[in-house]
């Protein structure tokens, strides 16, 4: 495999709006007041600069998550679990039919430290990509001041269960983290937990909801239970999610509150395949041949199940396991 | 602006839509209140299969039977008020099984380890170790994050979308 060990090299600073441009490999990056600019030997794509930082920050955070993250139709990465795709255009068809598609294989903290650079150059003070958007400012523009706080938040998983002595602890007032303004209207109480002496510790139960209703950040599900590999993950989802995702293997949405609009698509063509709505309560699989995106129009709560079981994206690749979940017999 | 919040129950939900030119069977579409709305008191009917892992929908009324996994368990309660109550297995007394709960014929002799009262929202663990039993004198639902094991009841074309 052709994976260059290259690391991210700046190529210069725009006189006009002082940002940094950089090469990876055979990619370079540059951005100017709307909009990312990519270049590859064969070819270049722009990708609007809100989306660009939103699905970069949370590639970041999500450590590159199961399977491909597209940035748009273009552009975006595939985990290998150690190693990580740069592509564009490698899956659609026009691309793929004119020859101007690229993939280049790094390793993932190449792409990490890449990503992270560029992401850190071209934030602004004022500007939170992990925000929903009436809840930060524009990306928009020419350089003011740099963020110096993390770019990435939220991401710390259970390891066992939220709010276990010694796990990751459930959000609170203390944590820094209010109720959000978009689930005021709820009331949140907390389980009343009775342990009989000498069991204290071994019982535990947390407001999941409040939990959620708390997440200053949005489309960014993290861990809170575990059961062997399976994962139960929580997110707050406002506005859209920020990339189109790719599976490498079956997952499951629990819609908890309110609503979200998914948009289905064949992973490997991007043909679109339609819709699906998820109300309060529905339960719905995303197979691991499909991509897919949401679309919240208010705030919801989204619970996702995940089987964290290590080499199953090779099953799923190689034909071993069916890319859905369920034998209906 | 006044946000308000869409949260469903067993007396008033909403389902969504699935509009694909696909086989549905594959998303495998099914609503928690509307599976628990036809379920037996106390049936674990799974609405989520990732391999040998499950999540169950259980419609709680009244007292369950008394339950023990190889591995932990956690249920959500979705509607209602579900009170968990808790005894302490014997290492001996863990069942040994694969995965997913299993049904024991009667409390078990342990001692009592305490009770968890929880209501919509509420996360709770169901300890390996210990047996559990669900009990409210209302309908309630829950959905438990679990193994597919000898309790798990499979009605997939009964519950999700087909066409």
């Amino acid at each position: 495999m052709d994976m260059p060990a290259t690391k991210i090299v700046a190529t210069g600073t725009s006189p006009d709006t002082g940002y940094d441009s950089f090469r990876l490999g055979q990619f370079t990056f540059g951005r100017d007041d709307y909009f990312a600019h990519i270049a590859w030997p064969k070819g270049n794509h722009i990708i609007e600069i809100d989306r660009f930082l939103r699905a970069m920050v949370r590639d970041i955070g999500w450590g590159f998550f199961y399977g491909w993250i597209f940035f748009d139709d273009i552009f975006g990465t595939t985990n290998h679990y150690g190693t990580v795709d740069i592509f564009a255009g490698s899956y659609d068809q026009g691309y793929k039919d004119q020859g101007i598609d690229h993939l280049e294989t790094f390793p993932a903290e190449v792409v990490k430290e890449a990503f992270e650079t560029i992401s850190r150059n071209w934030i602004n003070e004022g500007y939170d990509p992990l925000s929903a958007p009436l809840e930060t400012g524009s990306p928009l523009g020419s350089k003011t001041k740099e963020r110096t706080d993390e770019l990435v938040r939220g991401f710390r998983p259970a390891t066992r269960m939220l709010g276990l002595e010694g796990d990751a602890p459930v959000r609170s007032d203390q944590t820094g983290h209010p109720i959000n303004r978009a689930f005021a209207d709820l009331e949140f109480d907390t389980p009343e937990i009775e342990c009989e002496p000498g069991f204290e510790g071994q019982l535990h139960a947390i407001n999941l909801f409040d939990h959620i209703a708390r997440a200053d950040v949005t489309w960014n599900p993290s861990f809170t239970a575990i059961t062997g590999a399976s994962i139960c993950c929580v997110t707050s989802e406002e506005h859209m999610l920020p990339v189109i995702h790719g599976n490498d293997r079956n997952e499951w949405f629990i819609q908890l509150t309110d609503e979200i609009h998914w948009n289905i698509a064949d992973k490997n063509t991007g043909a679109p395949r339609g819709r699906i709505v998820m109300k309060s309560g529905d339960i719905c699989a995303m197979p691991a041949d499909i991509r897919h995106q949401g679309f919240s129009p208010k705030r919801s709560m989204l619970m996702v199940l995940e089987n964290g079981t290590p080499g199953l994206e090779q099953r799923y690749a190689s034909g071993e396991l069916k890319p859905y979940p369920v034998d209906f017999g | 602006m006044a946000y308000n919040t869409r949260v469903g129950s067993l007396a008033a939900y909403e389902k969504g839509v699935i509009e694909l030119n696909d086989d549905l069977r594959k998303y495998a579409f099914s609503n928690i209140f509307e599976v628990a709305g036809g379920a037996q008191p106390f049936e674990r009917v799974a609405v989520v299969q990732n391999l040998e892992y499950v999540a169950e929908v259980v419609r709680v009324e009244g007292e369950s039977p008394w339950y023990a996994a190889p591995h932990d368990e956690f249920a959500v309660v979705m509607d209602g008020e579900v009170t968990f109550h808790f005894v302490k297995l014997e290492e001996d007394q863990v069942p040994g099984h694969a995965g997913g709960a299993t049904r024991l014929g009667a409390k078990p002799n342990g001692p009592t380890m305490g009770k968890v009262t929880a209501r919509r929202g509420h996360q709770v663990l169901l300890p390996k170790g210990a047996a559990y039993q669900l009990a409210s004198a209302a309908p309630a639902v829950a959905i438990v994050q679990t193994m597919d094991g000898p309790e798990t009841v499979k009605r997939w074309s009964d519950i999700c979308v087909m066409a």
